[in-house]
């Protein structure tokens, strides 16, 4: 039987509050590299993240993968996490990694990697705003 | 009369928590809101201003005008800021939706230009929750 790969997609999102900062640079660094994202009080964002599973669809289920499971797990281990928190001071992944778009993606990546099957692929997108946003793993 | 409405747009962390109660009751009504470090939203403000337009331009109001007016008055003074802290126009105030856009026109209002007027303060918290503010 002919096997084609197919991507489905789950969208979902998130609000939080975050800061970009260095903790090895002293505050004029800080403030000339991250601008006003270095704000010592926060800013935030809605996020929007979207995640891609790639594979073929079950013979018998006609699914890559559910999309009603994908949900629940991504509502589980990702927002739970990440909604409504300061992802810099709530966030332990972030303890001592900075929270860009870059590494939010790569951070719910290595999340969702260990929840969903070796066979299927796995990409995340993540719009920190509508006009900004990062994708991981890079293809 | 004639209706204008420009764009624009900030970032911005805040909470939702009434100091004069405790954590366990702000928790009750705030829910997740009232998280004590703070989260936040991607803000979309609709400033809509009304008149006549101008016989000699065709304008209400030159939009480039209008566009710096709110960068200089209200972007500058919320975007990428904590509203609860950094913001002294909602100093004291809860800091939700409804109370930010009725900030918003009173911080807005005095500086228009003469012969147009402040019709609405549209204000999204996030795609799916906005507000809007009349003046009254």
């Amino acid at each position: 039987m002919d096997r084609k790969k197919v991507s489905v997609f789950r969208r979902e999102h998130f609000n939080a509050a975050h800061r970009l900062h260095n903790d090895e640079w002293d505050e004029a660094t800080n403030f000339k590299v991250f601008g006003k994202c270095n704000n010592p009080n926060f800013h935030g964002h809605n996020y929007e993240l979207i995640v891609k599973v790639t594979g073929e669809p079950d013979p018998k289920t006609g699914f890559v993968i559910d999309l009603k499971m994908l949900s629940d797990t991504i509502k589980e281990f990702v927002l739970e996490k990440f909604d409504h928190r300061n992802l810099n001071k709530d966030v332990p992944e972030f303890a001592a990694l900075n929270p860009t778009v870059e590494n939010i993606s790569i951070t719910i990546y290595d999340i969702l990697r260990k929840k969903i099957d070796s066979n299927l692929d796995l990409q995340i997108r993540v719009y920190e705003t509508p006009r900004n946003f990062a994708e991981y793993p890079a293809l | 009369m004639v209706y204008l409405t420009r764009i624009e747009h900030f970032n911005a962390a805040h909470k939702l928590y009434n100091p004069a109660w405790d954590k366990e009751k702000n928790e009750a009504v705030f829910g997740k809101c009232a998280n004590e470090n703070w989260h936040g939203h991607n803000y979309d403000l609709y400033v809509t201003v009304k008149g006549e337009p101008d016989p000699s331009t065709g304008f209400l109001c030159d939009v480039k005008i209008l566009s710096r007016l709110i960068k200089n008055v209200i972007i500058e003074q919320i975007d990428h800021k904590n509203l609860n802290l950094d913001v002294p126009f909602m100093d004291g105030k809860m800091c939700s939706t409804e109370n930010l856009a009725i900030g918003i026109w009173q911080q807005l209002e005095p500086h228009l230009p003469s012969g147009i007027a402040l019709h609405c303060i549209k204000l999204y918290e996030t795609p799916r929750i906005f507000v809007e503010y009349f003046g009254n």
